[in-house]
């Protein structure tokens, strides 16, 4: 048998009274890699940061690297030393250092005084992307990179750091199907130069296509580690969670009145003669590849963007709309793809975020705002959506990303929207809120609301929606009922 | 080529050297070594303490009591080696950079320590310090300074023109901080540490020392820059610096540095204060009336800066929501 890279035994962590981590056991082998599943909360984050030296945990953890038994505190800088990085989710990169300067700049901060000329940065990165084979541009500013680039400039910077072991914290979950693949065959390349890597991933998919065993948490215990072949999503949910989670496709038939209809709508550079209907209770999938023009044609029914020509008709009438205002005050909502920045302000309490959209009805007839009626409408969308709040009064960033999701709903579903579009609602929401999410979704379909479901993930597109739109380079590629096609067909559309 | 033209500095160059041909051609004076050398020597304090406030900018702070510490430096150097019987430069500048330092690192100790911001910070201490001189000092000037100070220092002469000392200490400070943020590792986690703060503590950046590095070096640059002024004007007037920060931020704003942090160069910098000074020069050459100058270099700040933004409000088509 080959030595493991990591072998941690007996891990335990308390904050306070509360057990994060119960006697957790870790194995990780050279080359390998593996995936760190469970439910937010769960412990994952803990357990990385023990590793890495960030947390220390109770006595009588032991840990093995390479074999050898770790004597005394792991600090970061020794995980460091044993070639333990982490590229967190938020990459952690410097946006006005140029790559090369992101690349090398563990080398500055062990060697400050060190002068290093612009050609040796260069060329350093250079051998570090060549050795990786991606493209990039070692003189760019990452600040002027996509997300999936940056991704690759994190990589980078920690292979030119000599990494043996790293983990990856959500890498792919603001990544599109396409940027994901290539990630994930950077991530194999690593592997067979024998660098083992450590996956946390909220998509099931690419982590039972990656990875060679899957290590599953849930509420601070080990369920146990197992390989991924033979595994199914279902199987892997149910372990994570604990339960069955219902996941039976839509029968899509509905036969509702028209609620909005686009014809022929265009706008130049964006999208392109795009021609649907939307019926009352019906959940579209809107799907198709980065660029393809998804979310733009989201933001025109929004109001935020002008078509150029075509005509958009919402429940029987044309509909022209000057700003989103006017787009809201006729019943149309969209939560948008980036909750945390956009879709919420972080600092308020959870009470005003849910009111936000509706200040202007909940200081009538008075013209002062209410305070007891914020309440009672927080209260009442907490409980409609189930949401787990403590005190209304809390800031939003004291909500996990599911229950902020909830928060987002609850905020648009305040102004009695006819249409909702849905922006990727699940990136970065973990499997169990997930579900709970889709109840949501469905039970608004059930009342009549008319739904856009924007989602590159096959497996969403699938249980969740009555109808398919794929989008292609600004256009309609393909338009079918959901239950036409298979869960497997549907991914290689989606693709295409 | 292009790029370096297209940049902050190489568009505040251009606009430098336009300025200096319009000004050649409508005037006779401008184009002249004496005119060039008394730019220079003019704006050798300016040049000192924009290269301190560059580095702060940069590490994503911002401080506005520099010219309260040059004004307390000056006040408290000169009546020391007053004291000590006369002293010379060498205890001058080592008195100077040693007091300007200290205060310097008052500042980061408070931003650092209480994690108060440091715009809330530097106001307090400019106030503080600004109180505390005017306090003990009743206002009133020191006209009586010592010879070595009094006396100017001659460094480079042409054409019956001369460049004096400050400009060359302008220089030197200005290389040094250049060297240190381009050419050293250091001055990278400084501009790492300005970009994304949190991103340079897991990084393993000694966060506190960045900020004592940034604000301390600042402080000394704010208490050589006071002596040479004091030596400029040749006497010690403690409200005689008060409200020159704006005019430093402005100018080095100008320069490209960023407000939020991880954007900025000395070369900018010094272009920026320079872009002002010629402006000034130039109103005065034209013999437009004082009164005015407030009024007109406002106006070119507000319109340079407009210019330098002006890619960021256009609509940009290449880069699409993602989606």
């Amino acid at each position: 048998m080959t030595e493991l890279a990591i072998r941690a035994r007996s891990i335990t962590k308390r904050f306070g009274g509360f057990t994060a981590l119960d006697n957790v056991e870790f194995e990780l082998r050279p080359g390998e890699i593996h995936c760190l599943a469970g439910e937010n909360g769960c412990g994952k984050s803990t357990l990385i940061k023990i590793i890495n030296g960030v947390y220390q945990p109770e006595p009588g953890a032991q840990f093995d690297f390479s074999g050898q038994e770790a004597v005394g505190h792991i600090t970061p800088s020794s995980a460091k030393r044993l070639g333990i990085h982490v590229i967190w989710q938020d990459l952690s990169l410097f946006p006005d250092l140029s790559v090369a300067e992101n690349i090398c700049f563990d080398a500055f901060v062990a060697n400050p005084l060190r002068g290093i000329g612009r050609a040796q940065k260069l060329e350093r990165a250079q051998k570090t992307i060549e050795q990786l084979g991606v493209q990039l541009d070692p003189k760019a500013r990452v600040g002027d990179l996509s997300i999936a680039k940056r991704q690759l400039v994190a990589i980078c910077r920690v292979i030119q750091a000599e990494a043996r072991i790293v983990f990856m914290d959500e890498p792919t979950a603001s990544l599109t199907q396409k940027e994901t693949e290539t990630l994930l065959q950077i991530v194999r390349r690593l592997s067979e130069q024998g660098i083992s890597i450590v996956f946390v991933s909220h998509r099931l998919g690419e982590v039972l296509d990656v990875c060679e065993r899957v290590t599953v948490l849930r509420d601070g215990k080990l369920v146990g580690t197992f390989p991924t072949e033979g595994m199914t999503q279902k199987k892997l949910s149910t372990l994570m969670t604990g339960k069955e989670l219902d996941q039976t496709p839509r029968a899509g038939d509905v036969d509702g009145e028209r609620m909005l209809v686009l014809k022929h709508l265009t706008r130049r550079g964006e999208y392109e003669d795009i021609s649907f209907d939307l019926r009352k209770g019906e959940i579209l999938g809107l799907t198709g590849l980065m660029g393809s023009g998804r979310t733009e044609i989201a933001l025109s029914i929004f109001g935020m963007t002008s078509p150029d020509s075509g005509e958009l008709r919402l429940d029987g009438k044309e509909v022209k709309f000057r700003s989103n205002r006017d787009a809201i005050d006729a019943g149309v909502a969209y939560v948008s793809e980036d909750r945390l920045n956009l879709g919420l302000d972080q600092q308020q309490s959870i009470a005003d975020n849910t009111a936000s959209t509706v200040l202007k009805e909940l200081s009538q007839p008075s013209f002062f705002l209410n305070p007891k009626r914020i309440r009672e409408l927080c209260d009442l969308w907490i409980e409609k959506l189930k949401t787990k709040v403590s005190d209304p009064m809390l800031p939003v960033s004291s909500l996990s990303g599911g229950n902020q999701q909830r928060i987002v709903l609850a905020k648009w579903l305040a102004t009695n929207p006819k249409v909702l579009v849905l922006d990727s609602p699940t990136v970065g929401v973990d499997v169990g809120a997930k579900a709970g999410i889709f109840e949501i979704i469905r039970n608004l379909a059930k009342e009549g609301m008319a739904i856009i479901l924007i989602s590159d993930e096959a497996s969403e597109i699938f249980h969740h929606t009555d109808r398919t739109i794929v989008l292609k380079a600004g256009r309609v590629a393909r338009s079918f009922k959901t239950s036409e096609v298979s869960e497997e067909e549907l991914e290689g559309i989606i693709n295409a | 080529m292009l790029n370096r033209l297209k940049s902050v500095e190489g568009s505040l160059f251009g606009v430098i050297i336009a300025l200096g041909i319009v000004l050649s051609l409508t005037t006779d004076s401008f184009l002249t070594v004496q005119n060039m050398f008394d730019l220079l020597n003019n704006q050798a304090v300016n040049i000192i303490f924009a290269v301190g406030l560059v580095v702060v900018l940069v590490s994503g702070g911002i401080d506005i009591s520099f010219s309260i510490t040059a004004s307390v430096v000056q006040y408290v150097a000169v009546s020391l080696v007053l004291s000590l019987g006369g002293g010379n430069w060498v205890i001058g500048f080592a008195f100077a950079m040693a007091t300007g330092l200290m205060l310097g690192l008052v500042n980061a100790f408070l931003i650092h320590k209480f994690r108060i911001v440091s715009i809330i910070v530097t106001i307090g201490t400019f106030n503080l310090f600004f109180g505390l001189l005017m306090y003990f000092t009743r206002g009133r000037s020191i006209y009586d300074i010592p010879d070595w100070l009094y006396y100017r220092i001659p460094v480079f002469e042409f054409a019956s023109a001369t460049l004096y000392l400050p400009i060359v200490v302008a220089i030197v400070l200005a290389f040094v901080t250049w060297f240190f943020m381009t050419k050293i590792g250091f001055g990278r986690m400084i501009v790492g540490f300005g970009s994304d703060p949190e991103a340079a503590r897991r990084s393993g950046v000694n966060i506190a020392f960045i900020q004592a590095f940034a604000y301390g070096w600042l402080g000394l640059c704010a208490g050589i820059g006071g002596l040479m002024q004091a030596h400029i004007v040749q006497e010690v007037v403690p409200n005689a610096l008060y409200g020159r920060e704006l005019d430093i931020l402005a100018a080095v704003v100008l320069g490209g540095a960023v407000l939020g942090g991880g954007r900025g160069t000395v070369i900018g910098a010094i272009l920026g204060v320079m872009l002002l000074a010629v402006v000034q020069n130039g109103l005065n050459l034209l013999g437009i009336t004082p009164f005015a100058f407030k009024a007109i270099v406002g106006l070119i700040i507000l319109m340079a800066i407009t210019a330098t933004n002006i890619d960021r409000l256009l609509p940009k088509r290449a880069a699409r929501v993602e989606g």
